[in-house]
């Protein structure tokens, strides 16, 4: 009964997740053009029209497409497999809203694969893409608000069946997600129906660039915490498991997604910190706004250490590093998990330079950005994404992972080149490479000095792609093969010191989304109106 | 609620090193009055030629009325004009750019001049460069099919080499 309750209640997240990683290997191959071109190697492929499609395609659909349907199918299963209640609204309304991102995606791509929308992954007007991708980019976000509104209600309505117990950690961290996600796409939401679609469409001549900045940064900085927040919730709830451990602390991991919430959301103005049009006043306070989300990074990084250590120690290990030998490396969660905090711990270093605005001028816009974001995106929150998908693999599809040896080799192939990608293009950036150049022919003695590196980018995403090749294949043969006998359930940790009952204001939204309304107007409301109380001047669109 | 007294201890020590952060970022910006270029001006991108400053015969480097030393300059596809330019060493400089089309960013590598340049509006920022040589002046914003081949020169000549021209009379 139970079991086949699951395989039904599994079809949307299996469609959603598959929906990501089919794109996701699609844009895999697009880096591996991508580096080959740039490594100035095979000068047969340097076309720059194709390359800028490319590109484009490439960033749109890592970080829209990828991301948005792998945390929706993640989130549906953690629903059901937490919550073991029906979904809020059925899973048809799931299913409507799948189909309407899907579609909304279609659009879009048909536009990037044909060179009609080779305006980056930004789409930073006034640079004009076709209309229809906007349209469908717009689709994309709005069947993705289905997804939030059912991982809200559902939390609700099992609150309402169990009054008093702590929802599971795994579903508070989903719906907190989903929250932040739905707060934070409003931004560019804004941006897309109420300037490019009416402007690209020539239902009006121009719009504000300035506005048009200041609306996308509202949502560009809280987007990559929609893109992590999956990420930490494995860290709490699956890999002390996967370990064979205990979360440390239910309460704190419920105080730093509550802190990512509401530190993250509006302190966008970071993106803008060399843009004219917003003063010098606004970007100290965004910035120091920035520095608050360290926090909630810095508690994560304790409670799964210590988790992971009270695992190593079950385990048998001693002493003062003894427990991370002891701790089981071949289960490819564990081993995604250390990998992604190594990651995280570089990266995090490159994030306080970028945040801080007097180190930032020095290698805004250079390919050192490309290169955290790859580290701390791609590398941190992606390798999560892959790890999820094992771990979750058994209890989706009824079969057992088709070989671990190779789920390991390829977590082991992404960290590696994921960091012969990366360092060299911090380094690049450092020595003054811009990003999102194809092969330009600046003058001999600028370029010098860097081709060595571009020989590493070049290996690093070889490794890469053979990595995310290694990644379809073991998920493909899993789900073809033969039904096993017994559906295994979606297990998640159990904390160290199980709460009974939990604090309200960490068992719940209102507040918090309350304060987050306030905290958004405080540092949103003037540089948004201040575009309607001087004199602009619009700007008419032009075609690439 | 159960709280670790390790877990405590841990907490306070990441608010205080996120309290230090924050405290030497607002010290240096007081000190040493540290900020990005953050200018509110806008100007009518579709017609540039026709304002008196960003018309294409006063472009370039000059010394105003009050002595300060100003590059005014255009970043249109796929350059920014002037193409070659020579400014002094150790002087402070005001560069004022205005986009002519789509959106760009300069970055001089190797310094702190590096801003968009955003249609509609006036990018300003203030810089001084101790180090003679040549440098590239890079487009860093995707602005079309040819952001490859956007990219200027910048001479930095050795302040004792270099004679500013006369101040003009309270042009700007
Ligand atoms: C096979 C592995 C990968 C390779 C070889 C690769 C390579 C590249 C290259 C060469 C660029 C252009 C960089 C530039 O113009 O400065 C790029 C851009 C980008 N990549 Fe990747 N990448 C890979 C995986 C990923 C993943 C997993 C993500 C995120 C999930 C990602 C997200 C992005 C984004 C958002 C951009 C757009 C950047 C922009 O528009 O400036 N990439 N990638
Ligand atoms: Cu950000
Ligand atoms: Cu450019």
């Amino acid at each position: 009964m139970e079991a086949r309750m699951a395989a039904s209640e599994s079809r949307l997240p299996l469609a959603n997740i598959w929906i990501a990683f089919i794109t996701f290997a699609l844009a895999a191959f697009m880096g591996l053009y991508q580096v080959a071109e740039r490594s100035g190697l095979f000068p047969k492929i340097e076309i720059i029209e194709l390359y800028f499609r490319s590109v484009s395609s490439h960033g749109v659909i890592m970080g829209y497409v990828l991301t948005t349907f792998f945390i929706m199918g993640f989130g549906y299963w953690v629903a059901s497999s937490s919550l073991k209640i029906p979904l809020w609204g059925g899973k048809k309304l799931g299913w409507l809203g799948f189909l309407i991102s899907l579609g909304g995606t279609a659009m879009a791509a048909i536009m990037l694969f044909t060179g009609k929308a080779s305006i980056m992954y930004t789409f930073y007007p006034p640079l004009k893409a076709n209309p229809l991708f906007y349209i469908g980019a717009a689709f994309l976000v709005v069947g993705s608000w289905v997804w939030c509104l059912q991982m809200v209600m559902t939390m609700n309505v099992w609150k309402k069946q169990n009054p008093g117990v702590p929802v599971p950690l795994s579903m508070y961290g989903m719906t907190a997600n989903a929250i932040l996600w739905f707060i934070t796409s409003l931004g560019v939401s804004s941006e897309v129906l109420f300037q490019l679609i009416p402007w690209s469409l020539g239902w009006i001549d121009t719009i504000d660039v300035g506005l048009a900045r200041t609306l996308f940064s509202w949502t560009l900085h809280a987007i990559v915490y929609f893109w992590l927040i999956p990420a930490y919730i494995a860290f709490y709830t699956l890999v002390p498991k996967a370990a064979g451990g205990k979360l440390f602390s239910d309460e704190f991991s419920r105080i730093s997604i509550l802190m990512l919430l509401v530190f993250s959301l509006p302190i966008g103005m970071h993106h803008l910190y060399v843009d004219p049009f917003q003063s010098a006043g606004w970007k100290f306070v965004h910035m120091i706004g920035t520095f608050m989300v360290a926090v909630p990074t810095l508690i994560t990084g304790f409670t799964v250490i210590a988790s992971m250590e009270v695992a190593g120690r079950l385990r048998g290990g001693k002493g003062l590093f003894g427990w991370i030998k002891a701790l089981n490396w071949s289960n490819p969660m564990v081993l995604a998990g250390g990998l992604s905090l190594l990651m995280l711990t570089v990266g995090g270093w490159g994030g306080v330079v970028n945040a801080s605005y007097s180190m930032d001028v020095a290698v805004h816009n250079t390919q050192w950005i490309t290169g955290h974001f790859h580290l701390i995106f791609a590398g941190t929150t992606v390798i999560m994404y892959f790890a999820i998908a094992y771990y979750m693999w058994p209890s989706l599809t009824g079969k057992p992972l088709f070989s671990k040896k190779m789920a390991l080799a390829q977590l082991w192939l992404w960290f590696i080149g994921m960091l012969i990608l990366t360092l060299p293009w911090h380094i690049l950036g450092l020595i003054g490479q811009p990003r999102r150049i194809g092969v330009p022919p600046y003058s001999a003695e600028f370029t010098a000095p860097w081709e060595p590196y571009l020989i590493l980018m070049f290996t690093g995403g070889v490794i890469l792609f053979f990595s995310a090749l290694l990644l379809i294949i073991n998920l493909l043969f899993s789900h073809l093969k033969r039904k096993s006998s017994e559906r295994p359930v979606m297990e998640y940790a159990q904390a160290l010191h199980p709460s009974l009952k939990m604090p309200t204001l960490l068992n719940g939204f209102g507040f918090w989304t309350a304060v987050i309304a306030v905290y958004m107007v405080a540092s949103y409301g003037y540089p948004i109106l201040q575009f309607f109380l001087m004199e602009t001047h619009g700007t008419f669109p032009w075609s690439i | 609620m159960h709280v670790d007294g390790t877990e405590k201890k841990w907490v306070i020590l990441s608010f205080l090193m996120a309290f230090a952060m924050m405290g030497i970022l607002t010290a240096y910006a007081i000190n040493y009055n540290i900020r990005p270029p953050s200018n509110v001006e806008t100007v009518d991108s579709n017609a540039l030629h026709l304002t008196k400053e960003f018309a294409e015969d006063n472009l370039g480097l000059k010394v105003l009325a009050d002595g300060t030393v100003t590059v005014t300059m255009v970043a249109a596809r796929y350059g920014f004009y002037p193409q070659n330019l020579k400014v002094p060493s150790d002087t402070s400089i005001k560069f004022r750019l205005a986009s002519a089309d789509v959106l760009h960013g300069v970055h001089t590598a190797g310094t702190n001049m590096n801003t968009m340049v955003v249609p509609g509006y006036v990018s300003e920022l203030t810089t001084t460069f101790p180090h003679v040589g040549k440098f590239p002046m890079f487009c860093n914003e995707y602005c079309g099919l040819g952001h490859d081949y956007m990219w200027s020169r910048l001479i930095v000549v050795p302040k004792d080499q270099f004679t500013l021209p006369a101040p003009q009379g309270g042009a700007q």
